[in-house]
């Protein structure tokens, strides 16, 4: 089993603000919107250097999503960034119309999405976005789970041609992924081989699945965990492979249970390999204020819940 | 070049006979606007669009136009066949399976001198702004057109972009409202009053022109004056009034011809009122 560690926690928005910037760099084509959020999706970087490829809408996201369409016409590769509330519920149909069915090249940049935007409470804490976004025909969706890999994430959508949802989020987290990773779309990433049960994770559950599964071969359980970071496109060979082997699954989430990851993994294993699995997530419910800690634990998100579903899904072999 | 007012005239009147004819064979779409706005879509792609037929998604060195209320889709269909991006004939495929005419306009089916999507109402603004700022971060000097009903401008983000467009000054945007006063449920005073529109734009920083948009000479006259006063630090907003149904007498004066197709005996009265100046499809 390899032992992850970390000498620093960082938030994935500012791996997105640092991906931004580098992106600009790499091509001049990238463009930025924001509908007056700078600093909480950390754009400043990018606002300094490239003053003329910044668009401030104003707190007008249905405006932006059509900017942003339309800047895709001449070339442009718009990132738009908002929190994932309004990236997605507040816009959907612009998303849907503008965007996707008229297969325009916009990045969706969505941060402080899940419980752990904390304070602000369920206003704010988008937990339906993944179901949301996925449905969309032709919609990349893409949920890193630290810093480093927020970054590598936003480097490689502005080389991929088509409309993305890349997730992300405010609170401080371990970053464990080297910073010098090649994100690869839609390509599951191994975090760690096991033999008993196969955790399927995103975002900021990955590193509580890593948690977990050290508890657990404390308890003599060999997890196998995968970060799943592309929700879509699926990496449906790295699930049935994991899934064939293991004979249970747990999926963990830091969304609601119904549509997200654990849907997406349910589908494939039902059509494929039925095996027995079990879902960390949300329990169709809205959030509450609190802090990232209280509420991961009240909502049942957290290593512990993890353990516990992995036992679950092992009695079921 | 001074256009050659009644040859476009005659133009708008075989447009006319394609809307009726495409709405006829499918029986469904939207006649009404469609005939309101057959001079203004004539005036654009015949006379104030610099345009290359030879359609590519970017428009780069191009004039572009965004169609926001995309219902009244058979007049922009016909207008781009009888420009010469696809053959006349396929206007017969107008919303029938396997078609790139779709009831509202798309990119999906790949169909020359669309860009985007439109059908769900509001959203076209947004989009004219994104492509003419795409056109200043390219240094193209070319302008954008927009068109929008009036009973649309009930949808709020088209408000957003009125202010984005002012405080940013897109002054390479031509947008213009079809003003025909009627919406699905009845007249827009009785469904929710649009005010004094010339107030609300000049409000919003716009510089407001008016159009008679069924009088091919004004619609001309005001395109050219609209382009004039491009790059001026304002977008430009031209309201045309327009008679919904314009052209075939027994649909004028009413909503009731905003999605209604014409049976067989209607299609008889409503062509012997238009004249086929360019062979039908």
């Amino acid at each position: 089993m390899k032992k992850y560690t970390y000498t620093e926690k960082k938030d994935t928005r500012s791996g997105f603000g640092a991906g931004l910037l580098e992106a600009g760099k790499r091509n001049e084509q990238v463009v930025a919107l924001c509908a007056d959020l700078i600093g909480s999706l950390k754009m400043d970087a990018f606002i300094k250097e490239f003053p003329d490829r910044f668009f401030q809408i104003g707190i007008a996201e249905a405006n932006m999503m059509g900017i942003a369409a339309g800047l895709t016409i001449g070339g442009k590769i718009p990132f738009t960034g908002t929190f994932a509330n309004f990236s997605t519920g507040r816009v959907y149909d612009q998303i849907r119309q503008s965007i996707a069915y008229s297969d325009k090249n916009v990045k969706i940049c969505a941060s402080h999405a899940g419980l752990t935007l904390g304070e602000d409470g369920a206003t704010h804490q988008i937990l339906e976005d993944i179901g949301m976004m996925k449905m969309l025909p032709g919609m990349t969706v893409i949920n890193p789970c630290d810093y480093n890999q927020t970054m590598a994430a936003t480097i490689a959508i502005a080389d991929h041609h088509g409309p993305v949802y890349l997730r992300f989020g405010r609170p401080v987290v371990p970053v464990f992924t080297p910073a010098d990773q090649k994100f690869e779309i839609g390509k599951a990433w191994m975090v760690n081989e096991g033999t008993d049960v196969s955790i399927f994770a995103t975002g900021h559950m990955v590193w509580k699945a890593i948690e977990a599964g050290e508890k657990l071969a404390e308890m003599g359980i060999s997890a196998e965990i995968i970060n799943i970071h592309t929700i879509k496109p699926l990496d449906e060979e790295a699930v049935l492979k994991s899934a064939a082997k293991t004979k249970c699954v747990v999926t963990a989430e830091e969304h609601n249970r119904y549509g997200g990851l654990g849907d997406s993994i349910a589908q494939v294993l039902s059509t494929n390999n039925p095996v027995p699995q079990e879902y960390v997530a949300v329990n169709d419910s809205f959030g509450e204020s609190g802090t990232p800690d209280q509420l991961m634990k009240k909502y049942g998100l957290d290593t512990e819940d993890i353990i516990k579903a992995v036992q679950r899904a092992m009695k079921r072999k | 070049m001074t256009p050659d007012i009644d040859k476009l005239t005659k133009l708008a009147a075989q447009v006319r006979r394609d809307i009726v004819r495409m709405v006829h064979g499918c029986q469904s779409g939207h006649p009404g606007g469609s005939l309101g706005c057959a001079d203004y879509f004539v005036a654009l792609y015949f006379h104030a669009l610099k345009h290359n037929k030879d359609f590519n998604m970017d428009g780069t060195g191009e004039d572009l136009f965004f169609l926001s209320n995309g219902h009244i889709s058979p007049v922009w269909y016909s207008v781009l066949a009888r420009s010469g991006y696809f053959d006349v004939s396929e206007l017969a495929t107008f919303r029938k399976i396997n078609s790139r005419l779709q009831g509202h306009p798309t990119t999906h089916e790949g169909l020359p001198g669309i860009r985007v999507a439109s059908g769900s109402l509001g959203q076209g603004m947004s989009v004219a702004i994104g492509a003419a700022l795409a056109k200043k971060l390219n240094n193209d000097g070319r302008v954008v057109y927009s068109l929008h009903g009036d009973g649309e401008l009930q949808e709020g983000q088209t408000w957003e972009a009125a202010m984005y467009a002012s405080h940013n000054k897109v002054d390479n945007l031509i947008s213009a409202i079809d003003v025909n006063g009627q919406q699905i449920d009845g007249s827009t005073e009785t469904v929710l009053s649009l005010g004094n529109l010339r107030a609300k734009w000049e409000a919003f920083g716009w510089d407001v022109l008016d159009m008679n948009g069924n009088d091919m000479a004004d619609v001309v006259r005001v395109l050219d004056l609209a382009l004039a006063k491009t790059g001026k630090g304002k977008p430009i907003m031209i309201l045309m009034q327009t008679m919904m149904g314009n052209g075939i007498d027994f649909m004028m004066h009413s909503h009731k011809w905003h999605g209604v197709a014409p049976n067989d005996e209607q299609l008889a009265l409503a062509l012997a009122q238009v004249e086929e100046t360019h062979g039908d499809y």
